[in-house]
């Protein structure tokens, strides 16, 4: 069951200079199903795929509004992404409260990133098994945040998070030039288009498996479900459906999409056949 | 029977009770402490904060002394601050509370610029903190004595508030503090009537007068005083000592 005999804790450092829970902790992220979010000069746009956990159950909610100008969407365990996003929730009241203004989105993100580095520090603490796209709009403009189990945040241009996420970088990152002017309706045809990239052919958006979410200049944070996200899926209805069944996970190399930051592959451990014969 | 109403007989004479307190006998009794009450009310006080919103921005006037009872103590305590870019701010009252409160506010900057996002804090959200501040440090029964009068501009827009010791807050176009309240006020309004849209002369010109009658009738005015301007154009400055023109010549019957 182990991987290596470097994963046991939070805590423990491979010689490589690695901690495998934290990587471990990323992968959740991959599991949750994909999530795009992307800005132009005014507006910030979340886009969601939501998924059933059987026929029997509802559609688990994906988007979760966090103040009047903030919105998350999550993917990994959404247990996780609802303490964080009560402790988003808590500190932009407690800010209005005293300074009667709206949170700053990066003072947000940097205190939430202060709160999730804490336990990928400590032995009695796990990581938070969740990425966080946070959309917003502040006196500095839009901001999509993408925020990692590692403690890492990015401030990114537009972004994907979760299964087969890869396809939806991949349009993101074809048509980055367009999104800044581009208006809200065009953003969201974006967005749809790119998390349509990420399903696989015999699936495709319907108005049950998609919330949309968006805020900006003069327009608070509002979220789309069910029939009110109809009007847009019918925008890009009939469109040929490019990539679809790409979608590999593992392979994210340096990243155009993030601003001011740069992607890096560190060395590999050695992965031993058998890592601790626990049998014995 | 258990009486609750009765107490009970000490469990031998002299002895404790049971359910009161007991004190050992042949040990002095302390007299209990009363509570710090000097912080209830001001010691070395300043008087009126004046202040008038124009077109483009914010006068706020104050005068340099600090009081001592009747007596003028210290006659050169400014009193009217630049807090940051966007905001400046008067106070009246107890001048150390003012020497305590101003001495957090510059923290709450630094620790703002320690942050390093290029964002600054507005009229506003000052307005509000301090609202928050005073209103908590009165219902501690030890409140900051003072009277403080923010002014600055909100994206641009003239702002101007002003916070008592019991954390009441309004804002106005006109704001007076202590004694100007009464003198000052009556006037600012009525030129206010006469003439909506100030410009920075206009303006001048007003606090200019309202000072000058604050002299003569506020025994605990003094003639020197500063006058913080934040101008949309010009930002933050805060001109003086300016002099109040002394004419006593109206006060000898001829």
């Amino acid at each position: 069951m182990f991987r290596n005999q470097y994963d046991s804790d939070v805590t423990v450092w491979s010689p490589q200079g690695r901690l495998h829970q934290v990587e471990y902790a990323m992968e959740a992220v991959n599991l949750g199903s994909a999530t795009v979010g992307l800005k132009s000069d005014n507006y910030a746009v979340i886009i969601a795929l939501k998924r059933a956990s059987s026929e029997l159950s509802a559609y688990q909610k994906k988007i979760i509004n966090i103040d009047d100008h903030i919105g998350i969407t999550i993917s990994g365990l959404t247990a996780d992404a609802r303490i964080l996003s009560r402790y988003m929730r808590n500190e932009c009241l407690n800010y209005k409260y005293s300074l009667d203004a709206y949170m700053p989105l990066n003072r947000l993100i940097s205190i939430l990133g202060n709160k999730m580095q804490h336990c990928t520090q400590r032995y009695d603490r796990r990581p938070f098994g969740v990425g966080l796209l946070v959309a917003g709009f502040d006196d500095t403009g839009a901001h999509i945040y993408q925020t990692c189990p590692s403690a890492n945040f990015y401030n990114c241009k537009a972004m994907s998070i979760g299964a087969r996420s890869q396809s939806a970088r991949t349009y993101l990152e074809k048509k980055l030039d367009e999104l800044s002017s581009a208006s809200l309706e065009e953003l969201i045809k974006h967005g749809l288009r790119a998390l349509r990239d990420t399903l696989p052919p015999e699936v495709d958006l319907t108005t049950k498996n998609v919330s949309i979410g968006y805020v900006g200049k003069g327009q608070n944070f509002k979220i789309l479900e069910e029939e009110e996200t109809a009007p847009y899926l019918s925008l890009i209805e009939g469109e040929e459906r490019r990539g679809g069944g790409g979608g590999g996970i593992a392979d994210a190399p340096a990243d155009p999409l993030r601003e001011g930051e740069a992607g890096d592959d560190g060395p590999r451990d050695p992965i031993p056949a058998v890592a601790m014969d626990t049998t014995e | 029977m258990f009486n609750p109403l009765e107490s009970a007989p000490p469990l031998w004479h002299n002895g404790p009770v049971p359910g009161a307190f007991y004190n050992f006998p042949g040990t002095q009794r302390i007299p209990a402490a009363n509570p710090i009450t000097h912080t209830q009310s001001p010691v070395t006080t300043s008087t009126s904060i004046i202040a008038i919103t124009y077109d483009k921005g914010v006068l706020i006037a104050g005068d340099l002394v600090a009081s001592y009872g009747s007596l003028a103590r210290y006659r050169n305590c400014p009193r009217v601050i630049e807090v940051n870019p966007n905001i400046i701010l008067g106070a009246g009252g107890d001048y150390a509370d003012f020497q305590y409160v101003k001495s957090f506010i510059e923290q709450k900057i630094i620790d703002e610029d320690c942050l390093d996002d290029g964002l600054k804090m507005k009229p506003k959200s000052l307005y509000c903190w301090l609202t928050r501040i005073m209103y908590q440090r009165r219902s501690k029964l030890d409140p900051f004595w003072n009277n403080l009068v923010v002014g600055g501009l909100q994206d641009g827009v003239p702002f101007l508030g002003t916070i008592d010791k019991l954390g009441t807050a309004y804002t106005d176009k006109v704001i007076c503090t202590g004694y100007g309240a009464h003198i000052a006020l009556p006037i600012l309004r009525d030129a206010l009537d006469k003439k909506t849209n100030l410009n920075l002369n206009d303006a001048k010109a007003l606090i200019k007068r309202c000072m000058e009658v604050l002299f003569y009738r506020d025994a605990r005015s003094f003639p020197k005083y500063q006058l913080g301007i934040i101008d949309k154009d010009d930002g933050v400055k805060i001109e003086g000592p300016l002099t109040v023109e002394e004419n006593w010549n109206i006060a000898y019957m001829t």
